[in-house]
């Protein structure tokens, strides 16, 4: 297991955003998260990788209890992240953004060797030829790739995708699905993605959790998932709308 | 990959002129730096050398507040504080203990370095307005305290004997030397802010300017790189502390502790370009200039420092990155020569 998430909990004041949040992820699987809008996702994620201390629960990641510990240590073991809403550093360029990825990570390069990772990695996300361009100027589809290019610089075990296809158009989005899984099939690293797009997460995902109300509301693979009453219920609204999705999902 | 090799083949000169290239960045704000230098001995007059000694004093003083404020982002309003408690321990030092004028500039150096250490595990975790807020109120709670400090001299100060500069082959002599050790430790300070700017060390500052959450989730201690950044930025003025108030003769509260200082500090990085290691020198350059080209003007010279806030302003509002970082935004072939 790379990680194990065990009763994971968060109250920010008087609200519960997450409750007794349980799952395993074996290495080199791809987790889909789901859920409505504000059913705790980023919030789950912001828990795992340490921009919040849980108030309940641990985090084991690769064997390690990394509970309340800091995101800059956090990267450091081995565990990267995008962001729902892009955050380029906009006035470095895009090869010193994903520079810094390598640079920091969990193996910690000099500026030289962290410059090779950068070109490799930007190639692999389809943007060498904005090397040199300032990240603010990219347009949305690329900043998305930035994000991507720099987590993947650090080299992670990890990596945390926090709606990685939002706001892409239907040739953005097939090309961006094809990244992810070249990012598992080909540097085997384990993911956990959440996602609105339920027909690109469902034909992704090895196993999927849903949350609703920062509640677990079912886990299991696409298909079991997906006939979940609970999760059709909380979630999908049409029984049907299910199987629609993943019919157009498996083309 | 293929530039090295095509080095590797060519004839040496060649290779000179793309370590010239490479060090660009460096090599040009050091020429212009060793031009002032030489200003007063190109001239032959005491005036220019006491001209140029302004000059370079806000140069480096500028280049020392841009590695926090350009690198890091971080607007230390009360910067001069480092500047008088480095200058008093060390004139303290120099009076009281008879120390030599280098030991007591490295006294200097080290009391500012260690408050700025203290001082940024205190209160590097606030933010934006709340940090310049707070350095400014360190400045004053500073100055407050050493107003009441007996053994510095309390709101009098305190006085070098006259007898002190013979050390140094006289007053006369010693004004010279004061001119070429400020002129050493510019060449310094600018040489470390070129090194921090094309460090790795240099590449989290920048990332903690641009989003320090990101560069969080990216690895990038960013307390550490924050403190370290601020102590940097905080030994040099204490070291020039000292020797400002060497050449002075005296020093007192008010002027050590002086806040509309701090803020022409601000003003000349800003007018440069923040974040540049040439912005700070063409900022003090530009500053010092107009200072003096406002103060002998008759129309001007009451209202100097109204002048300095008007273009502080303007800069904000129009070229916020500042003269060095215009040019870089405009002419993308300066960006590998202009750092």
């Amino acid at each position: 297991m790379i990680l194990q998430v065990e009763g994971l909990g968060k109250r920010f004041g008087g609200l519960q955003a997450l409750e007794d949040v349980t799952f395993d992820l074996p290495e080199g699987q791809i987790l889909g998260l789901i859920g409505p809008n504000g059913a705790g996702k980023t919030t789950l994620f912001n828990n795992i990788s340490g921009v919040y201390t849980p108030t309940a629960g641990r985090v084991i990641f690769r064997g390690e209890d990394i509970t309340g510990l800091k995101s800059y240590y956090v990267a450091r073991k081995g565990m990267a992240r995008t962001h729902q809403i892009v955050r380029p550093l906009k006035e470095l360029s895009v090869l010193e953004n994903v520079m810094v990825g390598a640079c920091f990570g969990q193996y910690d390069y000099k500026l030289g060797k962290a410059k090779e990772i950068a070109h490799e990695v930007l190639e692999f996300v389809g943007l060498e030829s904005r090397i040199d361009q300032l990240a603010g100027s990219l347009n949305v589809g690329q900043k998305k790739r930035l994000e991507m290019a720099r987590s993947l610089a650090s080299q992670p075990n990890l990596l945390l995708l926090d709606e990685v296809l939002a706001g892409l158009n239907p040739s953005e989005i097939s090309y961006m699905v094809e990244i992810v899984k070249r990012i598992r099939a080909e540097r085997g690293i384990t993911i956990i993605m959440i996602e609105h797009v339920m027909h690109a997460v469902m034909n992704v995902s090895d196993r999927m959790v849903v949350l609703d109300y920062g509640r677990q509301l079912a886990e299991g693979t696409p298909d079991e998932v997906s006939q979940n009453p609970k999760v059709i219920e909380a979630y999908l609204g049409d029984p049907k709308l299910a199987e629609k999705l993943m019919a157009s999902g498996g083309e | 990959m293929s530039i090295p090799t095509q080095t590797k083949a060519s004839p040496p000169s060649r290779t000179i002129t793309a370590v010239l290239k490479e060090y660009a960045g460096l090599l040009i704000p050091i020429g212009v730096v060793l031009f002032i230098i030489a200003w007063p001995t190109i001239t032959g007059k005491d005036i220019s050398r006491e001209a140029m000694f302004t000059v370079l004093l806000s140069i480096a003083l500028a280049s020392s507040l841009n590695i926090l404020l350009g690198y890091s982002g971080y607007v230390s309003f009360g910067h001069v504080v480092f500047f008088g408690l480095g200058g008093y321990v060390g004139f303290y030092l120099m009076s009281v203990h008879e120390w030599l004028l280098w030991p007591a500039m490295a006294a200097g150096g080290v009391s500012s370095g260690l408050l700025a250490f203290l001082l940024g595990k205190a209160i590097l975790r606030l933010r934006g307005g709340y940090f310049a807020l707070a350095t400014i109120g360190i400045n004053e709670a500073i100055r407050a305290a050493i107003n009441n400090f007996t053994p510095f001299g309390g709101p009098v100060g305190m006085t070098l004997n006259f007898q002190v500069y013979k050390n140094y082959g006289g007053a006369s002599e010693a004004l010279w030397l004061s001119f070429y050790t400020l002129a050493a430790m510019t060449l310094i300070v600018i040489t470390v802010s070129y090194f921090v700017r094309t460090s790795k060390f240099g590449l989290g500052l920048l990332a903690i300017r641009e989003d320090e959450d990101a560069a969080e989730i990216m690895g990038v201690i960013a307390p550490n790189a924050k403190t370290w950044a601020y102590v940097l930025s905080a030994i040099i003025p204490g070291v020039l502390g000292v020797l400002f108030f060497f050449k002075n003769g005296s020093i007192e509260p008010l002027p050590a502790f002086r806040l509309h200082f701090s803020i022409e500090m601000i003003v000349m990085v800003m007018l440069g370009g923040q974040g540049t290691v040439l912005g700070p020198i063409i900022g003090g350059l530009g500053y010092q200039s107009l200072r003096g080209f406002l103060l002998t003007s008759p129309i001007f010279k009451n209202i100097q420092l109204a002048v300095a806030g008007a273009l502080l302003l303007l800069i904000i509002l129009f070229i916020p990155s500042g003269i060095v970082g215009w040019l870089r935004k405009r002419v993308p072939a300066l960006r590998r020569v202009l750092r």
